[in-house]
């Protein structure tokens, strides 16, 4: 069942440069080509991030790459969009705290669980985390919509935050059952030994550990979290529940047949720059988690 | 309780302890899933409004579904655009990986650029195309009209094909860096003597990348294909922002129909059927997966 055991040596070094050079380009043409690529894929996302930067006035007109005069007008006229902006940046920012500790903590504990133990119904309930990886949300949100109403948890950010919590689990409990499984059994043994009970043994010696693995199962939680749109859609139902991309559909539908432009770049930059900004600062972790969980 | 001697000598271990551990992350699958999948299959036999009572109807659910055009027709509409994103994401996401898998300096830095696109939101990122596409105001056309390709007028997604157009090369933008990740570790799992060997009986730069590269490459292009498949059909948000279905429902999806049927006109036993069928697809993708994943540990 180990199915999404990455190849150690994957896990390993998954960002040093053991690249070979099989499809030998001229070191020029590499250049260009990459720069020209490059660019393609900055491009969308610069062109976005200057043109929320225009007055609210241009915002309507022509594109620039430049812009002529640099304002926050933008910015601060999300503050005017439905109960306001910062009522849906502290929404995201809660939903995605409370699906990072509780993925984190719950992962954590189960990945210990499945790695050091073979417990009664074991191999039952890694059937079941199986299962969840191969029916995915969207094909169950009809009845767990239905059930989240009866439990009156349905419209909560506590309860879209339980379902981003469950639906990260399965990917972030094979993470951490093989972080927990490269820590060989003699250390805590050992630590048995010197009198340590299980839940000391857990908590001194494996959990520093598996640090590395809890950093990434962190990473992704928040990346869903944050990012999640159908089910924020179909579960939040009062506008001040909303959460940042679900925001983004209220600038669209604002005005009948005429979108406010400069309000939603400015919109979509507050809601991806943060996502940018994570990613290229825990990179490596971000990275070896995808390559991990890659056969999800 | 009982202490057995497991089967790496600690004979200290309580083995049920783990059931412990694992307990509040399986309470939660429970929940929130195994719950609602054993829901679901109930609730597809059932004529279920979302007030008043629902009643049981056998297979008409399954029977409507059959006779439901809008649905063949999302269907229809997911299968071609499986078709257009599938081969597109493996082919830019191969091509990325050679060019990164370079020990250059800068493919580390080039590989974050392409891959940036992967981390932002799919619904923010369909926002940002919205805009980028938008007949008055988007760069897109501002470009093309400057280069003299005509007035571009016509709001490229307010028909068809156009708006699947659009929608595709919005996740190729999107989604090919992760592609791009996963060819390239396949690509460094090669071993250079082998490549070496043929180069030293003759083989060209062609001849190697059809009888070494890519053979050594099946299983990891067997992961993309099957991952790109099962992510474009549940695509969900690209098509609800961007082109909200239309124009006249022509670019529905299935998971769009299954949205709409339950949370617009609250046929909730109607959208269940739709779900389960569409859950069995899914079983079916992932079966295929765990069965070339085994065959590539032979």
């Amino acid at each position: 069942m180990s199915v999404v055991a990455a190849p150690p040596e994957l896990v390993a070094a998954p960002e040093e440069p053991t690249g070979r050079s099989r499809f030998s380009l001229p070191a020029v043409a590499w250049w260009i080509i990459c720069i020209c690529i490059g660019a393609l894929f900055a491009l969308p996302l610069l062109l976005s991030l200057v043109s929320s930067l225009r007055p609210p006035a241009v915002s309507q007109g022509s594109p620039q790459l430049i812009p002529k005069q640099i304002s926050f007008g933008n910015f601060h006229g999300l503050n005017k969009l439905g109960s306001g902006i910062t009522d849906y940046l502290r929404n995201s920012i809660e939903v995605a705290v409370a699906t990072v500790i509780g993925t984190v903590v719950l992962a954590t504990l189960a990945g210990f669980g499945f790695a050091k133990f073979r417990f009664f119904g074991r191999r039952l309930a890694f059937l079941a985390v199986i299962l969840m990886l191969m029916i995915p949300f969207q094909a169950i949100v009809t009845p767990l919509y239905v059930l989240l109403v009866k439990v009156h948890l349905s419209d909560s950010l506590v309860g879209l935050a339980l379902v981003y919590i469950t639906y990260q689990l399965p990917f972030s409990i094979f993470v951490m059952r093989n972080a927990f499984s490269a820590v060989p059994d003699a250390l805590q043994e050992s630590a048995h030994m010197d009198g340590c009970n299980t839940w000391r043994g857990f908590t001194k010696i494996m959990l520093p550990l598996a640090k590395p693995g809890a950093i990434t199962v962190a990473l992704f939680a928040f990346f869903t979290a944050w990012n999640e749109f159908f089910a924020a859609l179909i579960f939040l139902s009062n506008q001040g529940k909303y959460t940042l991309p679900i925001m983004l559909t209220l600038i669209q539908g604002q005005q009948y047949g005429q979108v406010d432009w400069g309000l939603l770049q400015a919109g979509v930059m507050v809601t991806m720059l943060p996502c940018i900004i994570i990613f290229i600062t825990l990179q490596r972790y971000y990275v070896q988690g995808m390559l991990s969980g890659s056969v999800k | 309780m009982k202490t057995r001697s497991g089967r790496r000598g600690a004979g200290y271990r309580h083995e049920s302890t783990g059931l412990l551990f694992a307990a509040p992350a399986l309470v939660m699958v429970l929940m929130f899933f195994i719950a609602p999948l054993c829901y679901m299959i109930w609730m597809a036999f059932q004529q279920y409004p979302l007030l008043g009572k629902h009643k049981f109807i056998g297979l008409q659910n399954f029977r409507d579904a059959l006779k439901d055009h809008t649905y063949t027709h999302a269907v229809g509409l997911t299968i071609e655009y499986t078709v257009l994103v599938v081969p597109l994401l493996l082919i830019v996401g191969l091509g990325l990986a050679s060019l990164v898998s370079s020990r250059r300096r800068g493919a580390a830095a080039f590989r974050t650029i392409f891959f940036l696109p992967v981390v932002v939101g799919l619904a923010s990122a369909s926002y940002l195309w919205y805009w980028l596409v938008d007949a008055q105001v988007g760069p897109l056309p501002y470009i093309l009209r400057h280069l003299g390709f005509g007035n571009m007028t016509n709001p490229w997604l307010g028909g068809m094909p156009g708006a699947l157009l659009v929608v595709t090369l919005m996740i190729v933008w999107k989604v090919s860096g992760l592609t791009m990740l996963l060819l390239m570790t396949g690509l460094q799992s090669i071993p250079v003597d082998i490549v070496e060997a043929a180069r030293m009986d003759g083989a060209g730069r062609v001849r190697r990348l059809r009888s070494i590269t890519l053979p050594l490459l099946r299983n990891t292009i067997a992961l993309v294909l099957i991952l790109t498949t099962a992510g474009s059909f549940l695509a969900f948000d690209q098509f609800y922002v961007m082109t909200k279905g239309g124009p006249s429902n022509q670019t529905l999806t299935i998971a769009y129909w299954i949205y709409h049927v339950s949370f617009v006109n609250y046929r909730l036993g109607y959208g269940a059927a739709l779900s389960v069928m569409l859950a069995l697809v899914l079983l079916l993708i992932s079966a295929l997966q765990l069965r070339i994943l085994n065959d590539s540990r032979e």
